[in-house]
């Protein structure tokens, strides 16, 4: 029974030292050590957004990326520091940004994003009417993408009789540099012909009016929208795309589709002037990435609805033959511009394919955007809190207040009840206080968590839960005594009856960590990930550091000999004689004081 | 008596306090705490917070706020013409704090209402702190919750089943249902608000009341191993003195669990007024109190009660109930009282010396165990 090898308690102490000088040491290497707090106690506000779809479902995986990226696109570009925008389980995206009185900001995370298909009447590389000083230098435009119909699904099955569409669509056609022009850089691309097949053609002959014109008042949130207009810009028209700054672009503003509208590209490199839009997201059936066959990049396949089908057909019946760019049409999200694909052919029947030198990533991000067009979530504010840091701070100040009297009443309680031992659940709740706290700072820095007022508060808990597995031990290693063992034998069988009560109800704390944090939403989370940190700190702390360090103690007179107040003392603990201090065990047959124990009701 | 000798006694089952064999009694008082729960629920229902039912409350500092202020800014609320502000709820928090709570508010709205506040107490509005609840989001937390409720139990009970055994799972869920049922209870009945940091409370609670019963039940796990050898004492009272040996180390456990909470819940409602450490704190008060309970006085008869209806304890129960009649009809010694008294240690495993008529099983010596040879429960 017991066990063959003497207990080295100075190993798992030393193995518990090396793992607190590997937190503490990443730590002083981050140079952060104080962890990171979340908006309930530094302050700040927080904007919790539930997606909703048309038919209730949930939305999907896609969406929700996409949706984020987008959010994140519009808190970047209003220019808040600091923000952080992520999803919290299936349906809600959170944004949390320091400030307080964010009012512009909560009207702007919470609008939807619209997808539209707008034809292209003027395009105009650089990002802002100051005059690009490379003039010489042609440069590749960006639309190095074409749409054309889906080529019949040629090998998989019976669609035999349909001779003309592979035609259309060689398999290895290299589509991707059909139809773009070479443009000068910050030259208006306006209707003068630039066939594909010369790629020296003369930039238009106008030199960009940028002095000149007036600029288009800076800040408005409202999107420049001239009214609605097909092909080549007026001259008026022209002067206002050629006078727009993107850095005046407004994320997140909503562009009436009816309406023409001058916008920039994500990257602001690229400015355009596009017609009404003529497809909208709601008519976009499915979009999806692939490989043609034979095909060496990606494609992007589009599918529309019925309705999207036809408006498709006629959109790109009278894109097709126009001078670039006017026979491309932009894919614009949430008022910017993702790509502008060329057309070289009507696309009827409502499949089309994009293609342009695509690598996966690219076509399966294009095809994302498409999609999210295609379920259109509707965001709704589902929680907007506002902590002013005042409140915050009193916050904190109150979470580390009742830490300190929790701990300070267990010690109390511990010192009474255990005594000497009391001294051992002080030096362990040190320790677990230690990991816990490198371990949030750690965290904090790796994986961004936040230590939030429901944390602190799980942590205070689980005070309770470590010290528990202390009195588990404590209790089993007098009950151990009770029976007549040495002290030192007493910790050891105790310890590995303890051991096995200590692993069944930490699992079950674990268990309940898990389940809190992985399907709840809003602070909970925040509790359950520090209730479950803390359980494991105590499975740590216990085994390495408290068992180890009283099988030293019981080496040690005071309570090896059961010092009346190591709290170990076997006469005070009804042990049956007083058993061997050193170890050797007297016959203890005997019934003891039996006068004693029929004294009961 | 000190404490530590009561311990002892209990320990050794000289003591015992007579719990699972009185499981009726227990059942009884459970029964009254769970209708008057229900009747709670029924006649009251739960005063739930603003975040399940959508709304706004916004909170500001002010020193030296009275109840003059709390009427001024019932007044410049009205004032605001916001219609879901036209019936605000007003109150003083503390004494330098006021809280205003509003049905919901779009995003104009709320600047509305919280300008108004900050100008009718004089500060800035951005020392108002706010917090806006759209109409569907206390579905959506409550959906969440339940869902993580429900997967945790499967997989507790999963855990049990296979760690113990499926008759402990289906007790310490029992008792489990137990307790968050009266905790709701006494959340309706005193009127407490429900937030979602009650409901982290709530949560909190099964797996502190899992926890408990997991360490009752691995007594009683260790000292019913192998009971069906011998012909001393019933389930019901090696469980009994299971529940009496970790009677000690529960109560610490539970005094050790409610300090911190407790200075949680003097903090949060003493400091701060309200707020989640308040809400989470008075939800982990009771319900661990009452889990300390429901692991002593419910799980454990409830294991009781399931295993007696196994034949071989069943049987076990008949043979030590003919054994102890053969004794008494011998004639047992003058002044013992058989039906009640603990006597001298009657010693579990087979070929133990019998010294005396006793109903609970004693846990051997070390000293005894070697001279057995046949080792019972480790």
């Amino acid at each position: 029974m017991a066990s063959t090898t003497a207990p080295r308690p100075w190993r798992p102490l030393g193995v518990l030292a090396l793992v607190l000088a590997v937190m503490y040491g990443s730590i002083a290497l981050l140079g952060r050590w104080t962890p990171q707090l979340g908006l309930d106690l530094r302050g700040g506000t927080s904007i919790t957004l539930s997606a909703k779809t048309p038919d209730g479902s949930d939305p999907t995986p896609e969406s929700m990326r996409q949706a984020v990226d987008i959010i994140r696109q519009r808190v970047d570009g209003s220019g808040v520091a600091e923000s952080e925008v992520n999803t919290q389980g299936q349906t809600n995206v959170v944004v949390q940004v320091p400030g307080v009185g964010e009012d512009e900001l909560v009207r702007l995370v919470g609008q939807t994003a619209e997808l539209r298909f707008r034809p292209v009447r003027a395009v105009i590389q650089g990002g802002s009417p100051a005059p690009v000083p490379t003039p010489g230098t042609t440069q590749t435009p960006s639309p190095t993408a074409t749409v054309e119909p889906t080529p019949a699904p040629s090998p998989a099955a019976g669609r035999l009789g349909n001779e003309e569409l592979p035609s259309r669509v060689a398999p290895a056609q290299n589509s991707a540099r059909l139809g773009t022009g070479n443009v000068t850089a910050a030259d208006l691309i306006q209707s003068t012909p630039a066939p594909a097949a010369n790629p020296t053609a003369t930039p238009s002959p106008s030199p960009t009016p940028t002095e000149t014109s007036t600029p288009t008042p800076a800040a408005t949130t409202e999107p420049v929208q001239p009214p609605a207009g097909t092909g080549p810009p007026s001259v008026e028209e022209q002067s206002q795309l050629a006078a727009f700054d993107c850095a005046n672009l407004q994320p997140g503003s909503l562009d009436r589709p009816e309406l023409s509208l001058i916008t920039c590209d994500e990257e602001n490199t690229t400015r355009f002037l596009l017609g009404p839009a003529d497809v909208v997201g709601t008519d976009i059936a499915k979009a999806s990435a692939a490989i043609p066959q034979g095909d060496v990049t990606f494609v992007v396949n589009l599918d529309l609805t019925d309705e999207g089908a036809d408006k498709f057909f006629d959109s790109t019946q009278e894109l097709v033959g126009q001078p670039f760019p006017n026979n491309a049409f932009a894919i614009v999200l949430d008022g910017r511009v993702v790509i502008y694909p060329t057309v070289n052919e009507p696309i009827p029947g409502g499949n089309a394919q994009i293609s342009g030198s695509f690598t996966q990533a690219e076509a399966q991000a294009l095809a994302n955007v498409l999609n999210y067009g295609a379920l259109p979530l509707t965001f709704e504010i589902s929680d907007r809190s506002t902590v002013t840091p005042t409140l915050g701070e009193n916050q904190l100040r109150a979470g580390l207040l009742a830490g300190i009297i929790g701990l300070g009443l267990v010690l109390v309680y511990a010192m009474l009840y255990y005594r000497g031992l009391g001294l051992v659940v002080f030096a362990s709740l040190v320790g677990a206080g230690l990991l816990t706290y490198g371990a949030v700072v750690v965290l904090g820095a790796a994986i961004g968590f936040t230590l939030t007022i429901a944390g602190i508060a799980g942590i205070i808990v689980a005070i309770g839960i470590t010290a528990d597995s202390f009195v588990v031990f404590f209790e089993r290693i007098r009950d151990e005594i009770r029976e007549g063992r040495s002290v030192r034998m007493a910790v050891e069988t105790g310890w590995r009856r303890a051991r096995r009560t200590i692993l069944a109800s930490d699992a079950v704390s674990l268990l309940a960590a898990f389940f809190l944090y992985a399907f709840s939403v809003a602070n909970v989370r925040g509790f359950a990930f520090a209730l479950g940190l803390t359980t494991v700190v105590d499975l740590v702390v216990v085994f390495l550091f408290t068992k180890p360090l009283v099988t030293v103690l019981a080496r040690s007179r005071f309570f090896g000999a059961g010092h009346a107040w190591s709290g170990l003392d076997p006469e005070r603990l009804g042990a049956p004689r007083r058993s061997a201090r050193a170890g050797r065990v007297r016959a203890a047959v005997g019934v003891p004081a039996a006068g004693a124990k029929e004294a009961l009701p | 008596m000190s404490r530590q000798s009561l311990a002892n006694r209990l320990y050794s089952g000289e003591t015992s306090l007579r719990i699972v064999g009185q499981a009726k009694r227990w059942y009884a008082v459970s029964a009254v705490l769970l209708v008057l729960a229900l009747g709670g629920l029924v006649v009251r229902g739960l005063n739930l917070g603003i975040e399940f039912t959508g709304g706004a409350e916004f909170s500001a500092t002010v020193e030296g706020a009275s109840a003059a202020t709390v009427s001024d800014v019932h007044s410049a609320m009205i004032a605001t013409g916001v219609d879901d502000a036209a019936e605000p709820r007003v109150t003083l928090v503390g004494d330098d704090a006021i809280r205003v709570q509003t049905g919901s508010l779009t995003p104009e709205e709320t600047t509305t209402v919280r300008d108004a506040l900050a100008d009718e107490v004089g500060v800035s509005s951005d020392e108002v702190a706010a917090q806006v609840i759209g109409p569907s989001w206390g579905a959506q937390i409550t959906r969440q919750a339940t869902l993580a409720l429900g997967l945790f139990l499967v997989a507790a009970v999963l855990f049990l089943a296979v760690t113990f055994e499926w008759k402990m799972a289906v007790a310490a869920l029992v008792a489990l249902a137990h307790d968050v049922f009266i905790t709701v209870g006494i959340y309706a009945l005193v009127g407490f608000d429900v937030t979602p940091a009650t409901m982290i409370g709530f949560l909190t609670i099964l797996g502190y009341s899992l926890y408990d019963t997991v360490v009752i039940f691995d007594k009683v796990r260790e000292n019913t191993k192998g009971i069906t050898a011998q012909n001393q004492y019933t389930y019901t009272e090696a469980a009994n003195l299971g529940v009496n040996q970790a009677l000690v180390r529960s109560i610490n456990t539970s005094v050790i669990a409610l300090l911190p909470i407790g200075s949680i819940l003097f903090v949060g409602a003493g400091l701060l007024g309200a707020g989640t450490l308040k809400d989470l704190a008075l939800a982990l008060f009771i319900g661990v109190a009452v889990g300390t309970y429901s692991s002593i006085f419910v799980a454990t008869p409830l294991l009781a009660d399931l295993k007696n209806r196994e034949p071989t304890i069943a049987a076990l129960a008949r043979r030590v109930e003919a054994r102890r009649a053969a004794k008494v009809s011998r004639g047992a010694t003058p002044g013992e009282a058989p039906a009640t008294a603990i006597a001298v240690a009657a010693r579990p495993g087979a070929g133990a010396v019998e010294t005396g008529e006793r109903r609970q099983p004693q846990r051997r010596t070390r000293a005894e165990r070697r001279g057995s040879g046949s080792r019972s429960a480790r």
